[in-house]
């Protein structure tokens, strides 16, 4: 019988301690939490008291409606301090943020603390009084981070960003890719980036920025900033930036999450991180500038590093601001005041000046410009040095509508391309200015031209460079194509190239629409596109060789210029959005991003020679990344001796690229590698045992003899054709 | 790939040839009953060796090129003076000597003479005495076992220590060449051998037979190492020194060609990789068999002489040297870069 049961339980024994303390209200801790206490109030006599009780109502009141205030009075004055009681714990959390170390006079400054916190700190035994070891997790493995460097045949990584899923491959060339690790679903909530040298590959997230890396690109660190849109990295790497639209909120103060959380109170209201990738910790963080919360399209990057990542600056109204990066302070705690600067980039590489020892790390320099401003200052372009902030050099400019700074890779030119307007403002054309930084005093060349540059490009590591100009048609239709590629190398005179350099042009190519440049990473061949998304059919990659080889020099170009121009390959791709060198310059990918349009998306894969290697045509395809590279350790030496022995080497690949391309192929190679090694290990032992027996051959040489020999000419020779 | 001298000084089918120990001189044998010495490196003809009486199967210089031993269809050996063409000694035999070698240093040499009527056939190793009267008789005689058919050709392995012989029936056997004892044997081929040829260095051998094959067998296991399988017979093999190819030289016999077109004939020196076995090249040129194939012992030429009566000389040309597998190309590049970091 059920009721029995009942009653046979008394409910006195039954023990609810655990559910009491489960639901047990606690009262205490909410109430205490609606307080705040505040010390530090002037001590005043208690006919003043009502007075004084008034004044920090008021105060209080600012932060949210006072329930109460209790202020103490003892032997007629009050005691100075004061408990003030609010409806809600988030205003008494507001209260210590905001009137903590308030200066209620010159003699008094309140102290705010919340009530609770009193309970938890000041109370006896709240807080031990011994110091505890913070617990350090142990160290986690991380793998190798350039394992990807080792690969025996030396490929190089890419991404393929396609529907929602990220995958990770080997370059194959021909062949298709190999995925290095699973492809991976939701990997990114927008796209995914490599680190400069490659080590990590980073995602984005509504939480933030994660770094993935190691052998099978497993999760190393997350940066947490909400709503991220933007990430860049500093030049050496050693730095994130983060952009996000939405301000960094703290969590409150007695929140378990705000000991998790990496911003300290002076990031509230921040949008612009820095983070050292090292510890994956804010090094520094920005509000964004005023004058761009309303930018609809975001300046980036916001920050500009030098090459070492030794200092970084940014831009403010009529100033730059330049950190160095040990501290993030500005380098001599000043902003460096510069009317009106528009824009400016750090030298790419340490600059050897004039004067600089050539076995130290070469100058930081950057270089800015400024427009005309109010009719009594010109336009101007400056090169400063930093962290002395001098300005080494400044060129004046008049009727300036814009201006580009180019680096050479090298940081040994600067070309600023300076589109200029005619009085009237009706045409627009470009000078380029060449400063050569290595020469003495840095001298400036002008380079005139009647037309628009829309597009400029240095050659890494060289002297040539190629810009794309838009010829004015005026009355005539905007489909015929316009666009000069014109290619420029430092003049020979004389059999050589004078020191000061005057650039001149050695080939170009008119009618056409290409817009877009861009050099193999190692130089000398370059890839000239139209990329015109999906609205035109008349997208095409142009592949162009400087140094070719192949024949005679052109008889068109013109041959004071040490190049030999030639187009090698020219491939329509109807879709083209994006293009990117491989870090070695082997290869050339082109993609059609989703993103862009939805025609045709997918990528090609090109060699240096413009041969089509691979077309892929993906469903929703968005990005293509190359991984990069970190600079090769190989020193000069180095690297003569395997152009020496080249051959030797493209053997080793043709072999390997001959396996790739056919099993059977491979299998033959195999066995007859199975037989060389088989055959050499036989003779060697054969050679051994004769050399135990004394019967190597080498003793015979001893007793040859040197005959002279006369050689008779052949006067006559009849030779037979073989057929 | 080369460009021939054309030795034209017999009168009938070339038997041998072969080149001094500095490859020099080339000597040839033929069945016009003269043995011809010529400056490699021309072809000139330096002179000739006249005496016997038949056709001069084979021929041998000692490695000082002092002495020339010919082995003859008409039952003697010879030994000649080289530089002066004289004949030294004169062995008379019961039947004729089909194959003549001295040993690596010249102190003997061996000759295969053939199975005639009652007489079996044998090896026989005579002394070569250079400053007195030579032995008459042997200092070794292997006379052909029971059981097995007679011996076709035989050479001197790595330290003479051992000699090697190929047989009528294909196969090959190996000897003591002190004592003169049996060793081993083994039958790589089905029809007879036709020639062996050692490496330089005398551990390895190629044999070429009747049945359109050769073979690379090591001295001292009679393993087949390598088998090299053509569309004729073969009626000789050599290896090449510096580079690792092997040369084939045979073709169809005259009497079963029946049209005279040197094609259908397979009258080709072909090139083989020796360790990978495959057939690399042919050379043609002659009109009829190749009967002997010879290697410069630097390997910068070969020649071949045919039944159509000619010698081709082939210098080869840097393709020749060239030429590499790209397995070939990765382990040499491999080894040179480390022992680079070594």
């Amino acid at each position: 019988m059920p009721s029995t049961v009942e009653e046979d339980i008394n409910i006195d024994d039954i023990d609810f301690s655990d559910l009491e303390s489960k639901y047990a209200v606690q009262e205490s801790d909410n109430i205490l939490a609606n307080y705040v206490v505040v010390d530090g109030a002037p001590i005043a006599p208690e006919a003043k008291a009502e007075m004084l009780k008034k004044v920090l109502n008021k105060l209080f009141s600012t932060i949210g409606k006072v329930k109460d205030m209790h202020m103490p009075v003892a032997d007629g004055k009050t005691k100075g301090f004061l408990f003030v009681e609010y409806f809600k714990p988030e205003f008494a959390d507001a209260a210590v943020k905001q009137l903590n170390g308030k200066k209620l006079d010159v003699k008094h400054r309140l102290l705010v603390n919340k009530l609770s916190d009193i309970e938890k700190y000041a109370v006896e035994g709240h807080v031990t009084d011994e110091f505890q070891e913070p617990e350090i997790p142990p160290f986690k493995e991380t793998g190798y981070l350039r394992s990807w460097l080792q690969d025996p045949t030396g490929r190089d990584q890419f991404t393929l960003q396609m529907n929602d899923v990220v995958g990770v491959y080997w370059n194959k060339a021909r062949q298709p890719p190999e995925a290095c690790v699973e492809p991976r679903a939701h990997w990114t909530s927008a796209f995914v980036k490599y680190s400069p040298k490659g080590s990590f590959l980073f995602s984005i997230h509504p939480q933030g920025v994660q770094a993935w890396g190691g052998p099978d690109y497993a999760r190393m660190k997350r940066f947490a900033h909400p709503d991220v849109r933007l990430i860049d990295f500093s030049a050496d790497g050693k730095f994130l930036v983060s952009l996000s639209p939405s301000p960094i909120v703290l969590p409150p103060e007695d929140s378990p999450a705000r000991a998790s959380c990496p911003f300290g109170p002076e990031s509230e209201g921040h949008k612009l991180v820095i983070w050292d990738l090292a510890t994956g910790l804010p090094a520094r963080t920005f509000p964004l500038p005023p004058q761009l919360e309303k930018e609809k399209k975001m300046i980036w990057p916001l920050v500009k590093w030098s090459y070492d990542d030794k200092y970084c600056a940014r831009i403010g109204p009529d100033a730059l601001a330049v950190y160095e990066t040990e501290t993030f302070q500005l380098v001599d705690k000043k902003i460096i005041k510069i009317e009106g600067i528009m824009d400016f980039e750090w030298a790419p590489a340490g600059v050897y000046l004039a004067n600089s020892k050539k076995n130290e790390p070469g100058e930081h320099l950057l270089t800015y410009w400024t427009p005309e401003i109010n009719s009594n200052q010109t336009a101007r372009v400056a090169v400063m040095q930093i962290p002395s902030k001098e300005v080494l050099r400044t060129v004046n400019l008049f009727q300036v509508s814009d201006c580009k700074l180019h680096w050479q890779d090298q940081g040994k030119f600067l070309c600023v391309k300076v589109d200029r307007h005619t009085k009237s403002k009706k045409t627009v054309f470009t000078n380029l200015e060449f400063f050569q930084l290595e020469e003495k005093g840095i001298p400036v060349e002008k380079l005139e031209l009647k037309d628009v540059v829309v597009n400029f490009a240095w050659e890494p590591k060289g002297e040539r460079f190629v810009v794309i100009c838009t010829v004015d048609m005026p009355n005539v239709s905007a489909a015929v194509p316009r666009n000069v590629v014109a290619f420029y190398g430092p003049e020979i005179q004389k059999g050589k190239i004078n020191p000061q350099k005057k650039w001149t042009e050695f080939k170009s190519f008119d009618k056409k629409r290409s817009n877009t440049i861009l050099w193999s990473p190692k130089g000398r061949f370059v890839a000239v596109a139209t990329v015109l998304g999906a609205q035109s059919s008349n997208s095409e990659i142009e592949f162009f060789d400087a140094d070719y080889d192949g024949d005679k020099k052109d008889q068109d170009a013109k041959i004071n210029v040490n190049a030999n121009l030639k187009l090698v390959a020219q491939h329509e791709y109807a879709g083209l959005t994006d293009l990117a060198w491989d870090p070695s310059g082997r290869y050339l990918a082109a993609w059609s991003s989703a993103w862009r349009h939805k025609i045709e998306n997918g990528y090609r894969l090109y060699d240096l020679a413009g041969h089509l290697l691979r077309e892929d045509l993906i469903d929703n395809f968005k990005a293509f990344e190359w991984r990069p590279r970190p600079a090769s350790l190989l020193t000069a030496a180095d690297r003569k001796k395997v152009r020496k022995n080249l051959k030797e080497y493209s053997a080793q690949f043709d072999e390997l690229d001959a396996m790739e391309a056919d099993t059977a192929l491979r299998e033959l190679i195999l066995l007859r590698r199975r037989l060389l090694k088989e055959w050499t290990s036989w003779r060697q032992t054969v050679v051994e045992k004769l050399a135990e027996l004394g019967l190597d051959q080498k003793e015979e040489t001893d007793n040859e003899e040197i005959i002279e020999e006369i050689k008779e000419e052949i006067l006559e020779e009849t030779e037979e054709v073989i057929e | 790939m080369m460009r021939p001298i054309m030795l034209k000084g017999h009168e009938r089918s070339l038997t041998q040839v072969k080149f001094n120990r500095e490859g020099d001189l080339l000597l040839s044998v033929a069945k016009d009953r003269v043995a011809s010495v010529w400056y490699s490196s021309n072809g000139e003809r330096l002179g000739t060796f006249i005496g016997h009486i038949g056709t001069i199967w084979s021929i041998d210089i000692d490695p000082e090129s002092e002495l020339v031993v010919t082995g003859s269809a008409d039952f003697s050996a010879k030994l000649w003076n080289a530089r002066t063409g004289e004949c030294v000694h004169t062995w008379s035999l019961p039947s004729p000597v089909r194959r003549v070698e001295f040993n690596a240093t010249g102190e003997k040499f061996l000759m295969v003479t053939d199975q005639v009527m009652k007489q079996l056939g044998s090896i026989e190793v005579y002394p070569v005495n250079r400053s007195g009267p030579q032995a008459e008789e042997p200092m070794l005689t292997i006379t052909t076992r029971e059981g097995f058919a007679k011996a076709t050709v035989a050479g001197w392995s790595y330290g003479g220590l051992y000699i090697i012989a190929g047989h009528a029936d294909g196969t090959i056997s190996k000897y003591d060449a002190k004592t003169g004892e049996f060793l081993a044997s083994t039958k790589p081929h089905t029809e007879t051998v036709s020639d062996l040829q050692f490496s330089p260095d005398g551990t390895y051998f190629i044999t070429s037979s009747r049945d359109k094959t050769a073979h690379i067998l090591d001295v001292d296991g009679l393993q087949m190492l390598k088998t090299y399988e053509t569309d004729a017979p073969m009626n000789s093999a050599a290896i090449t020194p510096v580079k690792d190819f092997v040369i084939l030289g045979g073709g169809q016999d005259a009497k079963d060609v029946t049209t005279t077109s040197s094609k259908q004939g397979k009258f080709e020196a072909r090139f083989f990789h020796k360790v990978f076995q495959d057939e690399i090249g042919r050379v043609n040129g002659h009109f009829g068999p190749l009967n002997y194939i010879a290697v410069h012992p630097q390997g910068t030429s070969y020649a071949s002489g045919g039944e159509d009566g000619y010698v081709r000389l082939h210098h080869f040309e840097k393709s020749y040297f060239d030429f590499l597998y790209d397995v070939e190309r990765t382990a040499q590049a491999t080894a040179s870069t480390q022992t680079e970091v070594n």
